[in-house]
């Protein structure tokens, strides 16, 4: 039987997400690159991102850094939390050796005209205590044990 | 593809552009990898079962949205490879401006994608700015929409992308 993890009633405006530390090598970097299937050369072209871009080294792409805070945001939310909306704003790049570091906070949280509960977050992925890129999110939870967004569409999905 | 110029902007301003179908289905082996490169374990992307129990069978992680456009880097009777964001390169040339970042990106997200759907985009410009000063260079910030929906036309995510074009301080303009 599956059941929500996290019900949209015990979280409040204020509350931390857990941190999430993780090593950057080139690997994960053209993983990234693959997945997003992002094929241009400053994400797997070190000679290129250098000379070309500018940049000290080949970076994360951004549709990848998307599914980094997807998976950030679902890792507390559990399976029954869907996303609404997402806004990124990217202020520097992450390079292989940097160790990047999401952190989180509920900043709001309310039922919608529909009466689908969701909770407002700002996150930060930071290297060194500088931050790489901010997210915002609006993220969807159950309202009780047996309510699921995910079972909302057409006029009763309001993301 | 063409390029715009400064004055064919005001006449593209919330226009359709570029609508086209995606070069292959939603599918379940880009689900995985891309899931395994962020090293994502929500069940609903690995386990059979609870995708049936909370979204009805498997879905996409939500974020992918784009990945199902990105054309493949060769494919046959083609000569150039495609652009995912046509609009953006199209002012990077129109504009004079070499280089180009991705500065902010909101995506809302629709109905849930799932393997084997066939997704259709088009893009929309929504603004573009005076020219402007950054660490990076000189050059002008834009907006584009993209919008997505799925085979029997449900809208499934609108992304937002702010871009900005830019000639790095100390380079020549093309002629």
């Amino acid at each position: 039987m599956t059941t929500p993890t996290l019900l949209h009633g015990n979280v409040q405006a204020g509350q931390e997400l857990p941190e999430l530390a993780y090593p950057v090598t080139a690997t994960t970097i053209v993983l990234g690159a693959l997945a997003a299937r992002d094929w241009r050369p400053m994400h797997h072209d070190k000679d290129f991102a250098v000379n070309r871009n500018g940049t000290q080294d080949i970076f994360l792409n951004t549709p990848n850094l998307a599914s980094w805070f997807e998976r950030y945001i679902t890792d507390w939310t559990g399976p029954f939390g869907r996303l609404q909306r997402v806004t990124f704003r990217m202020k520097g790049s992450i390079f292989p050796g940097d160790t990047m570091v999401f952190r989180g906070a509920v900043t709001d949280s309310g039922i919608d005209a529909v009466g689908c509960g969701w909770v407002a977050l700002d996150i930060a992925v930071s290297v060194d205590g500088d931050t790489k890129t901010s997210c915002t999110a609006r993220v969807a939870l159950p309202t009780a044990v047996d309510d699921n967004p995910w079972s909302r569409s057409g006029d009763r999905w309001t993301p | 593809m063409s390029a715009i110029g400064i004055d064919d902007i005001e006449g593209l301003l919330g226009e359709s552009q570029y609508e086209e179908v995606g070069e292959f289905p939603v599918e379940q082996g880009y689900i995985w990898t891309t899931c395994s490169s962020v090293e994502n374990g929500n069940p609903l992307f690995w386990d059979a079962e609870v995708a049936e129990a909370v979204t009805g069978g498997p879905i996409a992680p939500p974020t992918m949205v784009s990945v199902w456009f990105r054309p493949h880097h060769w494919a046959p009777n083609r000569s150039t490879p495609g652009l995912p964001l046509q609009i953006h390169f199209d002012l990077k040339e129109g504009l004079g401006l070499p280089e180009a970042v991705m500065s902010d990106n909101t995506i809302v997200f629709h109905e849930p994608v799932r393997p084997g759907d066939r997704l259709t985009t088009r893009q929309i410009l929504k603004s573009v700015s005076d020219q402007k000063t950054t660490k990076l260079g000189t050059g002008r910030f834009w907006v584009i929409d993209v919008e997505y929906h799925n085979q029997r036309g449900d809208l499934v995510a609108v992304e937002s992308y702010t871009g900005f074009g830019y000639r790095r301080a100390g380079t020549e303009e093309t002629p």
